[in-house]
């Protein structure tokens, strides 16, 4: 039945941009930087994947676990080195934002360079679980399967890893009010630090995930950055369900319109459905205004 | 010229999600009258000066200025009609110098002055607020009252008819505070009608005729200055139910932070 | 500034003009006129950028989105048309797009505009290959139209003066201190009076009609053009450093900017075709890093130390 593919089509495709996005709204949310590199990092975990699976043979999944200590080892390193500089030049004021913006901008381009001058421009896939499964009457990819669970599954992990433990809640404190946090002994750049490094994780389980089931090239990065701030914006910054809600919204439509209108229109249908969000409900929706 | 009052506030409403901050807010404001809004913190009197100038859309009720509904007006609208405010925490533009900072206040209202005769006029009025001879200093490197009287120039440079003040008077030494009430007195003669937000209850007691005071969203008391203050209601919003020592509420000054 | 010093600069101005409109009528070599179209190009679109950005502090990545609309206009409509007429469309079309976009978030904080600027090229793009692939069942197009090299120069000339021009008027007038007010402090500015929304809106209309301008005035450089030549994101990237290397508060500061770094790409890409878009992330974080107010801001920084000392 071609309505259940698209609902399995859409969960698969809106889990992982809901996936995407969380890493990208913990970022934003916590550290206050938007961090336009973001889609660039996961087409090269993607390419890593690639790498592995086809140099070494290894299972996707096994990259998957690879790649979250790789990923957040590496974003952390990233607001470490590069981003803390401009936090205490504009003593994290409103310059921050700008600054950052165009900091990551450098830094996504910077990261393209580095995949293309590797890989080059083209489309890469490899074969991966690439068979039909069937669900409901209607065939949908195993990768697809596999990825959509595991999507829902770090999503699970991070929920109780941001309300179960000390580290978490210390995390969502700085989100919500980053000028008391530290009064109650909580160090809001160490937090930054480590919300860069968690948005790190999952960006290179996005990175993994997606490279299972869609061919990718370098610059398709920009697209996903796009497409993560979108769902960020949408659910309003820092807000986790909302994220999830927003990626969900945006994965069907995107579904909904490559099944019934046209598959080469999907980001205008992504940014159709930013522009009413928007216009709308300017603070997400589930409200938080954006600085 | 109309001879209703100034400012009439009618059932001011405004929700930030389930918190109501101004609820069913409503007061008049006579020409040439100094009132007071008063209120703990938290009280809603920030919220009410915003949503008056415009800063933030109400959800329900009026605000009508000089016969004129202005709630819904872009605030940019409702500064050329004649309203002017300054902020709780000081805004003037830093990258401008002082001199720049009050020609912008002429060049954009009705009728706008620029060029000679604008320098001339802000020149002039520097020197009211207390700031002469520092009109090329950057507003950036201002002391703190300096800015605020920078920030008060600026808003006179609008013409405007009613002057709202948020905590304008804060943070003041004794000497800097007698100045401003006096600064504030020359404008009321001058024919302005001030509202002012304040905690400063020496500035209260000298300046305003009458008061109103809000508590949780709400106006809790209306009247002259000397009897909303030794309301008893109002001295239970700021001192809390189990302090039964009324100082510095009814009469005795000191700022309440 | 003195009397003296105004005829000298003005004189000064002048005869860089005459130089600059004479210079293509040398028997130099083509290179050295593709260098200068270049340099122009560059320099036109970094001043637009400027013009928006630099002051409303609300930072644009959408150049090539407008360059690419302009330079696929004329790739469509070229053959078809009389050269004005085609400018006249690209810009309108620009234009258009200008307000769509502007009147859709230039209310809201600057973080969606930022957003919505940097997927705009993408979009577009998107937009005209379904065009292409659905309805003309080709994508990309051969452009033929007859305008040489020189005549792309002397437009491009043109176009550089006259944005100067609008420019240096907008920053004496109103609109230019309203601007100011804007990139400051824009609560403050909607309380002096200034319809912030309308202004935003202006002047990012005036900057996209310039950068589309832009694009169809050079798209007869081209042989061939397809959708992800025209809206090649590098082009926003590059115009975003050149603008903040030179300065985006003095008139002459995009254009300063520009002219070293197209011959700093110039020489890397030539020589280092592998690296180029790394070089160009490190040459970008860098210029943030240490020249965080441009050129013109150190050598402010530098005049005031000496005037101290």
């Amino acid at each position: 039945m071609v309505l259940t593919d698209v609902l399995v089509g859409g969960l698969t495709l809106g889990g992982l941009y809901a996936l995407t996005a969380l890493g990208l709204t913990v970022q934003y949310g916590v550290a206050r930087i938007l961090n336009l590199a973001y889609g660039q990092f996961l087409i090269a975990a993607a390419f890593g994947a690639f790498v592995l699976a086809t140099r070494f043979g290894l299972s996707p999944i096994i990259t998957l676990f690879l790649a979250l200590p790789v990923g957040f080892a590496l974003q952390w390193t990233v607001y470490q080195l590069l981003l803390m500089p401009l936090v205490r030049r504009t003593g994290a004021g409103p310059a921050l934002e700008t600054d950052s913006i165009l900091l990551t901008f450098g830094l996504s381009f910077l990261v393209l360079g580095i995949c293309v001058a590797a890989f080059g421009g083209d489309l890469y896939s490899y074969s991966y679980l690439a068979y039909p499964v069937d669900i409901l009457g209607s065939k949908v990819s195993a990768n697809r399967l596999v990825a959509m669970v595991f999507a829902f599954a770090m999503k699970a992990v991070l929920y109780l890893l941001l309300t179960r433990t000390r580290l978490g809640t210390a995390v969502r404190a700085v989100a919500v009010s980053p000028c008391f946090a530290p009064l109650v002994g909580i160090d809001v750049r160490a937090a930054s630090a480590i919300a860069f490094g968690i948005g790190g994780a999952l960006l290179a389980a996005s990175g993994v995930l997606i490279s299972m089931f869609l061919p990718f090239s370098a610059s398709l990065g920009v697209v996903f950055a796009m497409k993560a701030l979108i769902v960020v914006i949408m659910g309003g910054a820092g807000n986790l369900m909302g994220c999830l809600v927003a990626g969900l919204l945006l994965g069907f439509v995107e579904t909904l319109v490559a099944s019934y209108v046209d598959p080469g229109l999907t980001v205008a249908a992504n940014f159709t459905l930013f522009l009413l969000v928007l216009l709308l409900r300017p603070t997400g929706l589930f409200g938080k205004t954006v600085r | 010229m109309s001879d209703g009052p100034v400012l009439r506030v009618e059932a001011l409403r405004k929700a930030f999600g389930g918190l109501v901050a101004v609820n069913e807010l409503s007061f008049e404001v006579g020409r040439g009258e100094i009132i007071g809004l008063l209120g703990p913190n938290g009280s809603g009197k920030s919220t009410a000066m915003n949503l008056i100038s415009g800063a933030l859309p109400s959800d329900s009720g009026r605000v009508i200025f000089k016969g004129r509904q202005i709630n819904g007006m872009a605030a940019h609208r409702i500064a050329r009609l004649g309203v002017a405010r300054t902020f709780q925490l000081v805004r003037v533009l830093e990258s401008m110098t002082c001199l720049e900072n009050v020609e912008v206040g002429f060049a954009f209202r009705p009728g706008g002055l620029s060029g000679n005769a604008a320098r001339a006029e802000s020149v002039a009025l520097l020197g009211r607020v207390g700031l002469a001879r520092r009109e090329n200093m950057a507003a950036g490197e201002l002391t703190y009252i300096d800015a605020k009287r920078l920030e008060l120039a600026r808003a006179m440079a609008l013409a405007p008819e009613l002057l709202l003040l948020d905590e304008w008077l804060a943070g003041l030494n004794p000497t800097e505070l007698q100045q401003g009430i006096a600064l504030i007195k020359q404008l009321r003669d001058a024919g302005l009608t001030v509202l002012l937000v304040e905690h400063v209850m020496d500035a209260v007691h000298s300046l305003c005729d009458r008061c109103v005071v809000m508590n949780a969203g709400i106006k809790i008391a209306e009247g002259s200055t000397a009897r909303v203050l030794s309301d008893p209601h109002v001295v239970k919003a700021y001192l809390g139910d189990d302090d039964s020592d009324d100082n510095g509420v009814a009469g005795r000054g000191g700022a309440r932070a | 500034m003195s009397r003296l010093t105004v005829v000298l600069a003005g004189l000064g101005a002048c005869s860089a003009l005459a130089i600059a409109t004479a210079a293509p009528l040398l028997q130099g070599g083509d290179y050295w006129l593709s260098l200068g179209v270049t340099l122009l190009q560059y320099g036109v679109l970094a001043t637009a950028w400027a013009m928006f950005s630099g002051p409303t502090r609300y930072v644009s990545l959408a150049t090539a989105a407008f360059f690419g609309i302009g330079a696929y206009t004329v790739a469509v409509l070229g053959e078809s048309m009389p050269w004005a007429g085609v400018l006249l469309v690209a810009l309108g079309i620009g234009v258009a797009i200008a307000l769509l976009v502007g009147l859709s978030t230039l209310r809201l904080s600057g973080v969606y505009f930022v957003i919505f600027s940097f997927g705009l090229a993408e979009l577009v793009k998107q937009i005209v290959t379904w065009y292409e692939v659905n309805v003309t069942r080709d994508v990309g197009r051969h452009v033929f139209i007859d305008i040489s090299q020189r005549q792309i120069y002397w437009q491009l000339l043109a176009l550089l003066v006259s944005v100067l021009g609008v420019w240096a008027l907008m920053r004496r007038s109103r609109l230019g201190l309203a601007l100011r007010v804007i990139g400051d402090d824009e609560v403050v500015a909607t309380h002096v009076g200034i319809d912030t929304s309308r202004t935003k809106l202006m002047l990012f209309v005036l900057s996209a009609a310039v950068m589309t301008l832009t694009g169809a005035v050079l798209a007869p450089r081209w042989t061939y053009i397809d959708p992800e030549i025209a809206f090649n994101p590098q082009i926003s990237f590059q115009v975003l450093i050149m603008a903040l290397l030179g300065g985006t508060t003095r008139l002459f500061g995009p254009l300063a900017g520009a002219v070293p770094l197209v011959l700093l790409f110039e020489v890397l890409s030539v020589n280092f075709p592998n690296y180029f878009l790394i070089l160009l992330g490190v040459t970008f974080m860098a210029i943030i890093y240490f020249v965080p107010n441009g050129i013109a801001g150190l050598l402010q920084r530098v005049m005031r130390h000496r005037r101290s000392v």
